[in-house]
Parts: C-alpha cells; sequence; structure tokens
C-alpha cells in the first residue's frame, strides 16, 4: 500500500486529464506521475532522510509529495510564515534533509548544515526533465509517507507520523475512483503544511478532479479564481468563508455560477456565517469536515442534506445541528468519554475519541497514542445527540474548573451566541481566589447592535447554572484566530487574566 | 495460495489485472482471475490465455466483492480475466457516493 498507487491509477485511467494548475501552468495526470519519478530520483541520489517543504501551494509541492512515496522518503511540509529561527529548530528536526522552498528564501537556509536547498523552479526543472526512477515504490504499508508538524497552539509542535496505510485506507474510504467530471475543478486555498492540503492532493488525484490551487488567500483573488477557472468545488476554512460571503454579500454572484459544492472545516464556523452562506450560494451543497492531522484528515462531515435539514427545520435541536461537524465516516467510530475513559451516552459532554484505519495517533519520539482497542484520545472535547451527530465543544484542556464543578466554555459560548447581537464570543478560565478558576467571556457584538454586560449574564443565569455565568465579560472587536481559523483560546485567557 | 492480507497487492498469472487486497477473510483464499491462481506482484507470469468462462473483465478502480461480503479487493490495472474466490465469481461493488470534504 502506497500513495503512488492512488497517482498510478489515476495516470492508467485518466492520465491527458490535468490534474493541478497554479496561475498559467498546469500538470497533467500523466505528466504528474513521470515528474514524481524523475523527482524519486532526484531525492534518492541526494542521500537524504527527509524532504522538507517549505513554500505556498505550488506544483512542485503535488511532485514532491509523490516523489517522497516513491522514493520511500517522508515528506515534511513546513510552515512558510514561521520565523527562520522556527523553522531552523524544525528543520534540526528532519536532517539530513532536502529542503525545496521559494527562490526568495533559499539564500537563508544555504549554509544550513545537513541541510540542502533547492528553489522550487529549480526542483520542478529537475523533475520534468530527469530520468523516472527504475526501482518501484515500496509495497510496504508501514512506511512513513508524511512527517506532519501540528500547529503547536499548546507548546513545541508535535510530528504526527502518517504512514502510507493512514492516508490510503482514508482515500479508499472517502473518495471514489474517477468519481469527479472531466470539467470538475476543485479551488483549494489551504496552506500546503496543513493535513486538509495534504488529504485535498490526495482526494482530488484520485477522484480525477482538478485542482486549482490558490497560494495566497485573499476574498477578492478567491472569487475571481473561482470565475475563471470555472470552479465547482471548494474547500475553505470558516475565516476565508466569513471574507468571501462579506464581499458576495455586496454583489457579482451570477458569475460564479459554476461554483456546486463548498466544503469547509479547520475550526468552528460561526452560525451567523454558514446562514449567509448557504442564502448565497443556495445551489451549492455545503458539507462541514471535521478531522485532525492525527487521523489523516476527515473522520466525519455534516453533508448537504444535512444542512438543508437543519436550515429548514422549525425545532431548536434541529437547527442546532447546523453547527454539527456531522457524522462518523463509514469505517471510522467515534465515541464521548469521560476522564475516567468510560463511553458516555448520547447528549453527555466528554472527550472525543476514534478509531479506524485512517487513524495513526502516533509521534515521533512519543510512538503511538492509541489504546489496546485502537483508539485515539483526540483532546477535543465534544458531544454526540441520539442520532450520530457529533458537536464540537472545544479542547478538552479548555474545561473550567471552578470550584470543583468541570464546565465546558463551548456550552457558556453557545448559550451567549443566542442572543440577538452576539456576533462571536470566547469564554476561558480565569484565575480567581476563591473558586481556583473563575469564568470569564470576550464578546464581539454585531456591527449596529448593543447589548450590556447584565443582560448577557442574565441569559446564562437563565438558561444554565449560576455558577456559570461570567464573573467578567468584554467587548472586543474581534477575536483572535490563527490563519486556519482555530480560535487562540491561550491569547484570549491571557488577555483576560491580566 | 496464501492467506491474504489487507494491502497486499496481486496480479494475475494470465491477463493485466492487479488488485488490492481491501478486507480478506481470515485463511488461506484460493484467489483467481481469468481462470488461473492469481501471483504475488512482483513475480513473473510464465504465460498463458483467459479461461473463456472466466472472461468478463476488470474496470480499473473498481471494487469486487464475494458474497459473504468478507472479502474485498481493489483493480489497480484493468485486464480481460475475471475475479474468484474459492470458484466463487466474485462481483462488483456498488459504489456508496460521499460529499467530497477536501
Amino acid at each position: 500500500m502506497n500513495v503512488m498507487m492512488l497517482l498510478e491509477m489515476a495516470s492508467q485511467g485518466f492520465g491527458d486529464r490535468v490534474a493541478f494548475t497554479n496561475g498559467d501552468e498546469s500538470l497533467t495526470y500523466q505528466e504528474l506521475f513521470d515528474a514524481a519519478g524523475a523527482a524519486a530520483a532526484e531525492i534518492k541520489a541526494s542521500g537524504c532522510e527527509n524532504v522538507a517543504m517549505l513554500d505556498v501551494s505550488s506544483l512542485g509541492m503535488p511532485v514532491a509529495m509523490f516523489a517522497c512515496a516513491w522514493a520511500g522518503i517522508p515528506y515534511v511540509p513546513i510552515n512558510y510564515r514561521l520565523t527562520d529561527e522556527e523553522i531552523n529548530a524544525l528543520l534540526d528536526r528532519v536532517t539530513p534533509a532536502y529542503l525545496i522552498t521559494s527562490p526568495d528564501r533559499v539564500s537563508a537556509f544555504t549554509d544550513k548544515e545537513n541541510v540542502q536547498v533547492h528553489a522550487r523552479e529549480d526542483f520542478l526543472a529537475k523533475a520534468k526533465s530527469g530520468n523516472v526512477l527504475e526501482e518501484p515504490w515500496s509495497m510496504d504499508q508501514e512506511e512513513i509517507g508524511v512527517l506532519l508538524f501540528t500547529s503547536g497552539t499548546t507548546g513545541v509542535p508535535k510530528a504526527a507520523v502518517l504512514r502510507h496505510k493512514h492516508m490510503v485506507s482514508y482515500i479508499l474510504g472517502s473518495v471514489e475512483f474517477m468519481s469527479a467530471m472531466e470539467e470538475d475543478a476543485a479551488l483549494v486555498c489551504v496552506p500546503p503544511y496543513h493535513i486538509a492540503g495534504i488529504s485535498a492532493v490526495l482526494s482530488s488525484v484520485y477522484s480525477g478532479r482538478r485542482v486549482v490551487q490558490l497560494p495566497n488567500f485573499t476574498a477578492e483573488d478567491w472569487i475571481e479564481t473561482a470565475r475563471k477557472e470555472q470552479v465547482t468545488n471548494a474547500f475553505v476554512v470558516p475565516t476565508m468563508l466569513a471574507r468571501i460571503v462579506e464581499i458576495m454579500d455586496e454583489g457579482g454572484l451570477e458569475a460564479l455560477a459554476s461554483l456546486r459544492a463548498i466544503a469547509y472545516g479547520g475550526g468552528k464556523m460561526p452560525l451567523s456565517v454558514i446562514e449567509k452562506a448557504m442564502d448565497l450560494f443556495p445551489n451549492a451543497d455545503f458539507a462541514n469536515a471535521y478531522g485532525l492531522t492525527e487521523t489523516s484528515s476527515t473522520i466525519s462531515i455534516l453533508g448537504p442534506q444535512d444542512h438543508r435539514d437543519a436550515a429548514a427545520s422549525t425545532d431548536e435541536k434541529g437547527r442546532r445541528r447546523l453547527i454539527s461537524v456531522g457524522r462518523a465516516l463509514p469505517g471510522v467510530e467515534v465515541e464521548i468519554r469521560d476522564d475516567e475513559g468510560k463511553k458516555l451516552p448520547a447528549g453527555e459532554r466528554g472527550e472525543i475519541y476514534v478509531r479506524g484505519e485512517q487513524v495513526s495517533g502516533e509521534y515521533v519520539g512519543k510512538g503511538s497514542l492509541l489504546d489496546k482497542e485502537g483508539w485515539f484520545p483526540t483532546r477535543d472535547a465534544g458531544s454526540i445527540d441520539e442520532e450520530g451527530f457529533l458537536f464540537l465543544e472545544g479542547r478538552a484542556d479548555d474545561v473550567i474548573v471552578r470550584g470543583g464543578e468541570n464546565m465546558s466554555p463551548g456550552e457558556i459560548e453557545d448559550v451567549l451566541l443566542e442572543h440577538e447581537a452576539v456576533a462571536d464570543v470566547a469564554v476561558v478560565g480565569i484565575p480567581d481566589e476563591q473558586w481556583g478558576e473563575g469564568v470569564a467571556a470576550a464578546v464581539v457584538l454585531k456591527q449596529g447592535k448593543t447589548a450590556e454586560v447584565e443582560e448577557l449574564q442574565a441569559l446564562v443565569k437563565e438558561r444554565m447554572r449560576s455558577s456559570r455565568v461570567p464573573q467578567l465579560m468584554v467587548f472586543w472587536d474581534e477575536l483572535p484566530y490563527n490563519e486556519t481559523g482555530k480560535l487562540l483560546r491561550r491569547i484570549v485567557k491571557a488577555k483576560l487574566s491580566e | 495460495m496464501a492467506e491474504l492480507k489487507a494491502g497486499t497487492r496481486v496480479k494475475s498469472a494470465v491477463c493485466a489485472t492487479e488488485v488490492m487486497v481491501i478486507a480478506a477473510p481470515g485463511g488461506d483464499v484460493e484467489l483467481s482471475c481469468g481462470g488461473a491462481a492469481v501471483i504475488a506482484a512482483t513475480e513473473t507470469a510464465e504465460g498463458g490465455s483467459v479461461d473463456a468462462a472466466h472472461a468478463e473483465g476488470t474496470l480499473l478502480g473498481k471494487r469486487y466483492v464475494n458474497e459473504a461480503g468478507d472479502l474485498e479487493l481493489l483493480c489497480v490495472k484493468p485486464g480481460d480475466g475475471s475475479l474468484a474466490a474459492g470458484g466463487e465469481a466474485l462481483v462488483l461493488k456498488e459504489a456508496k457516493p460521499l460529499p467530497s470534504s477536501d
């Protein structure tokens, strides 16, 4: 089992189709296959043990990823937004490394020991002109395909290990071969160092859907590219969709008629944004995907029909499904457990555990975190309703312990979000002399709306126990999010603890 | 034929078909394609031709299952022979469409 098998099938089945487009350049599946083979020879000859990719999305990305699979060398994408110092620290963990980067960054790493640095264009030129590696790729499904550094929002980034068996299982379990039409095109703007960027490459190759890369996201470029390339499918993170919706709301809709499906994930989608998006794109199928780096991407999906049902629902419970991350993929099991690891019944909040062939749960130097039965503790908190819909409630570590009582920020946030003036809210625990921890909230109000602290406190008191009423409540213009739409709770916590 | 394991790749001895095992029951499975026992993907076929009784062909990217549902193969290279396990012809598995999430 090797991800190269997916590309081999694609090149056999529809070799002449365009696989990737970036600006004016493109590669067909056959060209991608051949380039991967030549790049594999180049990488293998270098003697390096890892291939690091420090770049925005480019045609070099799929070439390098498949070349690594062919050569049997781990592919290590690195966040290009990091500082040189942070990047150097990560590179030191994967030497001797073959580093591919943008031309302007080559000089910063030229003198680095045990690192061979190559500009993206030089790498691509070699891949397009060289001879394909004669040795076939390994069939060993235990071989490491990708090492992916986690975002490290809570500490030093961990290097998650994704083996070929995890990635191939994910694709075979979620994508039907050649299911895309020749004219289909997916606009991919998630960063290439994110698991969604990796899985987008694999899914698209296997389905035969052309990928249009958008290296630097702006809502204007996204709309322009979607129009120019007749994009049919798109994946965005919540903050991107919020920006797109804002711009689209000002006009120019007809020209995006080709867009049939919009998938999103990577962070919590505000209810107001998804509702607006569904209004603006009435013909598009929406899918909310939840997954982790350690699970080779998506483990649950709220599908198009789920979106329509929830939007049309008249009762509160049905309507709430719009903020659910849907049900587990076939072949994936999800359950909620308490602190002692005991499975919880429907509706109760606890930690999300996941099991399936695509689940790795392994880190370099730490080994596998899977338990004896193969379950991975995600450290995400959540609940599952009677019909199997999963709701996220933040990180398990975000739990506020006030006077011995555990409370999840998510449940308090959900209540506050029901207030008609509240656009966004973050609830965190702050140090409290009497209770150990106290509840604090940073609230963003909708434009032109007002609300008093007292009335918001009263809302929480009315709906929940009084212990959950935020003792400190401040109004901010916006909340801090990272580039993939994850709320930076530690920043909110630090500010509110001052 | 030895025990089949998920991830194992085998090929037909008499046509171009190659399959990867997605799921297999424990114990030995007599897997054949085109009427002849399959061989390891790394082996070289000795020649021979597809038995006319096993010549419906395989399709790239399609999955083939037995009636019990405990054997599933993915066709990674198509050919003229058709697949069978222990004499039972394998059938095409219907695809269940999922929304694209990435």
